[in-house]
This record gives C-alpha cells, structure tokens and sequence, in this order.
C-alpha cells in the first residue's frame, strides 16, 4: 500500500519535473531562434559594404583594400543567398558556434566567459543585499502589520520599486559617489565598486521583496495551521521558525522568479552605467561596435541567464512545497 | 504574472478599510498621468521654441523668464526640449502599448475560447516571446537598426503583447464559460456579438489599468535605452538622451538634470499610484 503510493508520487514528481525541464528547454530553444534571426538581421542591414566594414574595424580604416574586403568576404562567407545563409546561420548557433568577435577577432566564448563571471558576481551580490534588507523587514512588518516599521516599510517600497534601475542609478551615484566621495564611481578596481551597482539593483528588489515577504507572512501568522503549531504546544518562536517561515517561503520565490526579469533588465543598464565589466557592458559595447556575433553571443548569453534562473526557482517551488510535487502542471 | 499571488496574499481586512483611500490613489495617479499627457500632447506647440535652436552664447542659463527650465551645454531652450522629448517617448510608448494590446487580446481571448492545441500553440508562443527579457529585445531591435523609431516601436509591441494574451486569456476564461455567454450562444449569437457585450466588458476593468502601466513601462524602457545610448540618438530630444547630456553638467546645472529625472519620476509616481501596491511585475 505505501510502496504503491510512493511510486505513484515519484511517478508524478518525475512527471512534473519533466513538465518543468521540457517547458525551459521550449524556451531556449525559441530563445536561441529569436537572436540568432534578430541578429542575422542586425548582420544583413548594416550599412555599406559588410566586409569593407569588418575589414576596417580589424585593420583600421587607412588600411582597407579591396583586397582585404574580399579576404574578409571569403573567410565569413558573406556571398551565399540569404535562405542559405540564415540556415548555416542557425547550424553554427545549434553547434554552439559562435562565431570569432568582428572587432578583436578573439572566438565570442572566451569573451564571454570572462564576462559572465563578472554579471554572476554583480547578481549574486545584488540577491544578497535584497535578501538581507527586504527578508527580515517584510518578516518583521508582516508579524506587526500596521506598525510603524510597516508603514515606513510600505512607503520606502513604493517608491523605490517604482524607480527604475538607471534613475536610482544616477540618484546613488550623485549622492554616495560625488557628494560624499566615498566610492569608485565607475570601473571594477576595488571590491567597492561592486557595492554601488549591486545596491542599485539590490535595493529595488528588496522593495519588492520585503512588501511580498510582509504579505506572506502575515498570511502564514494568520493560516490555521500556525494555530495549531501553537494549540500543540510550541512557542510562538517555535511555530514561526518550523512552519510560518516555510508557508511564507513560497510567494517570496515566486516572486523572484518573476523579478528575474528585473534582475537581466537592470545587468544591461546598471552594468553599462557603473562600468562594470560584465554580460550586460559587453552586449552594449558591441551594440555600438556593430559587432554581431558579440551582440548574439552576449544575448544568448543573458537570456541562458535568464531561463537558468527561472529553472532554478521552479525547482526551489517544488522542493518547498509538496503539492507540486503530485500536480506540477506549471 | 504575479496576478494570483498578489491576489492570495492580499489581506481580508483591506476589504473595505482600504477600499475609498485605494480609489483616491487611484484617481491621482490617473490625473498625473493625464497631465503629463496632456503636456506631451500639447506642450511642443505651447512652448513654440524649436528644441534643436542653438544659441551658444545661452550655454546653460539658469531658469529665468526667456527659457523657464533654463538652457543646455549649446543653449538649448530646457523646457522645449522637455516637451518634444515627453511627446515622443509617451507617443511611441501609447502607440506601442495599444498596437499591442489588440493582437494580444485578440489571441487571449482566441485561446480561451478555442482551448486544446490551439491554446496550447499560443501559450508556446508566448512562453517563447517570454524568454527573451523585455528590455533585451528591444534592445536588439534598436540594434538592428540604429536611431529608427520604427525598430524601437517594434521591440516594445513585439514584446509587451504577452501581458496583454496572458491577462486576457485568464480573464475571459471564467467569462465564456458562464451561463450569460452560453445563453448568447444557444441564442444564436455570434462570435462578434459575445465579444463585444459579454468578453470585453468583463476585460475592460484589467485592461484600462494595463494599459496606462504598460505605456509608462514602455516610457521608462526608453528613457533607459536613451540614457545608455542605444536608443534613440542625438540630436533628438529624448528623456534618457537629456539625462546623459546633463549628467557632466549635474555640478554648475542641477536644473538641468532635475528636468527629466522630475518627469520621469513624476510618471513613475503616477503609474505606481494607478497600480495600487505597486508590485506588479
């Protein structure tokens, strides 16, 4: 009897899981397929001559021949029909192929690389600085709803959640960096240039974080079974850590999960403000170097991110919370 | 995409204790945003100046009579380019969000009605869509090419139509499965008839609070491209653009920097009183 319903429930765990893996998979997929046209696009409308072009971004502009234009023609294949061209466009990204930078001629994955190290730190630190201030005060206002650490609490939340990314940006950098002359305002030659583009980005999604942490824990205070955590004989402290906290839990990752879209957004703006040498910095910069298969691979690379990130707060759900596990239909 | 939770988690005693104060934000956000369109709208003709008239012997006066909000580097009147930028960047944003707003409730209520693979393509679609960030997208479209308004145009419908399905599709759900709609339909109604008298009543609601929000979140994308500087380029006046050209002056012109930065704000400020609590994805 037990044996058969432990099947069962790995059967449909499994099935979920599934659910969940294929749904992620569709997405990279479509991602993939997304920037690679977009870019084969962006590659096929630039202005003048394409080769003359990379010819010129490698060699510098007193040295373009034709010459070196129908040697850069030749070696990227830029003469095949368009059809042609987007399908082998498509194998290279399948194949992981990336193709080579037009402008420092070095392969697009070890650019990236290096990159992405950068915008896992600038993330990981800004998920911190949230967790640490939007955690305890949305647990502390969600207990005392009404209170004054609420109230504040709500307000600040208002308004720092509506500032987007750049604008609190600017407001941190004129006041920490040029008033009080505190830290670097740009570039990442001291561990405390990364406090200012992390704060930018931790500080909106603690807003958000403490307002749906306070709203989730005032539901989980008020649910019956902390009541009957309390009726069995635990102390409030005891009920709090062993079940409210656990309830609670579950909103506050979905929400991140949904906030990830912040969290990327907020890479390619603060990154490129702060000077901060990550995938976000990199993406612009080639933006602006027309340099294509930088711009695909950084986007790829961010939407990866992106997916990545999801897939691991879907897992973080299910592991929380047990009802996933027998319908994981999401 | 945080519809249900924020729902679940809102609590029971706002039922009618915060009911009048969340209807009063509401109108004042409304009536924030209905000035600052109305500036945009009307503000460039007002003005008269021509935002792109240099005078460089202007070079950043401070707000007085002749030029209201002060000049730039090149003596460019502050409150003309305000007011060609706010036009712009909330024109594109509207024209943006409504022209995405049609296929995507359109196809909402489609997969709704239809149900099986039908729904289930769209959802993969819009899944699909999903995966590339908004910002990302309209950035590569702004890639593709450079300083055209229509590329910037395409990213933000292409990727603000998804809200728009997802809402509708869970909002006319409940709707075409009620008895109002079947009656319609033993009735003899058609298609046209139920969307018109049962579907987008129920919609509409949701949908005037979507779509100034997804305007002002197409505003703020702008502003944001502009402010890097992959979004529209200069000399066009831009909000993000203004930003970044007042940005090496903030010290001798703070007026300057607080042109923008106060419009956008006050837009911020205006779209988070419309959406009540303000936490919304």
């Amino acid at each position: 009897m037990t044996g058969r319903t432990t099947t069962t429930t790995t059967a449909s765990t499994a099935r979920g899981w599934a659910g969940i893996l294929l749904r992620r998979g569709l997405q990279i997929v479509a991602l993939a397929l997304i920037v690679g046209t977009l870019c084969f696009a962006m590659a096929r409308s630039l202005p003048g001559d394409m080769a003359t072009r990379i010819a010129a971004g490698r060699y510098g502009y007193d040295l373009v021949s034709n010459a070196a234009a129908s040697a850069v023609r030749g070696e990227l294949g830029l003469d095949r029909p368009v059809w042609q061209a987007l399908l082998s466009w498509w194998g290279d990204i399948a194949r992981l192929d990336l193709g080579t930078s037009f402008v420092s001629g070095d392969p697009v994955w070890n650019e990236i690389a290096h990159q992405l190290g950068a915008t896992v730190d600038l993330s990981v630190a800004a998920l911190l600085i949230a967790m640490a201030l939007g955690l305890p005060l949305g647990i502390w206002s969600g207990l005392h709803p009404g209170g004054r650490v609420d109230r504040t609490a709500a307000a600040l939340a208002v308004l720092l959640r509506a500032t987007p990314p750049f604008l609190l940006a600017v407001l941190l950098m004129l006041a920490v960096a040029v008033h009080l002359g505190m830290l670097p305002v740009a570039g990442d030659a001291h561990a405390g240039s990364l406090l200012l583009p992390a704060l930018t980005l931790g500080l909106g999604l603690a807003a958000g974080l403490a307002r749906v942490a306070g709203a989730a824990m005032r539901q989980a205070a008020a649910s019956p079974s902390l009541v009957f955590a309390r009726a069995k004989g635990l102390t409030d402290r005891q009920a709090l850590w062993r079940h409210g906290l656990l309830q609670a839990a579950l909103p506050v990752v979905a929400y991140l999960g949904v906030q990830s879209v912040f969290l990327v957004e907020g890479a390619v703006v603060v990154e490129t403000l702060f000077a901060w040498p990550g995938i976000g910095h990199a993406l612009v910069h080639a933006v602006f170097g027309r340099d294509v298969p930088m711009v695909q691979g950084a986007a790829l690379c961010m939407g990866l991110l992106f997916v990545m990130f999801n897939l691991l707060v879907d897992a973080a759900c299910v592991a929380i919370d047990p009802r996933r596990r027998t319908d994981a239909s999401a | 995409m945080t519809a249900p939770s924020r729902t679940a988690a809102l609590p029971a005693l706002s039922a009618d204790g915060l009911q009048r104060p969340a209807r009063t934000r509401r109108r004042a956000g409304l009536a924030i945003l209905g000035l600052l369109a109305v500036f945009a709208a009307l503000g460039p003709a007002l003005v008269g100046a021509d935002p792109a008239r240099q005078a460089l012997d202007q070079s950043l006066l401070p707000p007085g009579s002749a030029h209201w909000l002060g000049t730039d580097l090149f003596g460019r009147s502050t409150l003309a380019r305000l007011a060609h930028a706010a036009q712009l960047s909330l024109g594109l944003a509207l024209v943006a969000s409504a022209s995405a707003a049609v296929p995507g409730v359109l196809l909402g209520v489609a997969a709704s009605w239809r149900g099986g693979g039908a729904e289930r393509g769209l959802v993969l679609l819009a899944d699909a869509v999903l995966a590339v960030p908004g910002l990302l997208l309209v950035l590569l479209f702004a890639a593709l090419a450079p300083g055209q308004h229509w590329a910037l145009y395409m990213g933000l419908s292409l990727s603000l139509w998804v809200e728009y399905f997802r809402v509708s599709r869970a909002a006319s759900r409940p709707v075409l499965a009620g008895d109002a709609v079947q009656a319609s339909r033993l009735l003899g109604f058609g298609p046209v008839y139920v969307l018109r008298r049962h579907v987008l009543p129920a919609l509409s609601p949701v949908l005037s609070t979507l779509l100034p929000f997804s305007a002002a979140q197409a505003v703020l994308a702008l502003a944001a491209l502009g402010f890097i500087g992959v979004g529209i380029q200069p000399p066009t006046a831009e909000l993000g653009l203004m930003m970044t050209e007042a940005l090496p002056h903030y010290e001798e012109a703070p007026w300057l920097m607080a042109a923008p930065v106060g419009l956008l704000m006050l837009l911020v400020l205006g779209m988070a009183l419309v959406a009540g609590t303000g936490e919304r994805a």
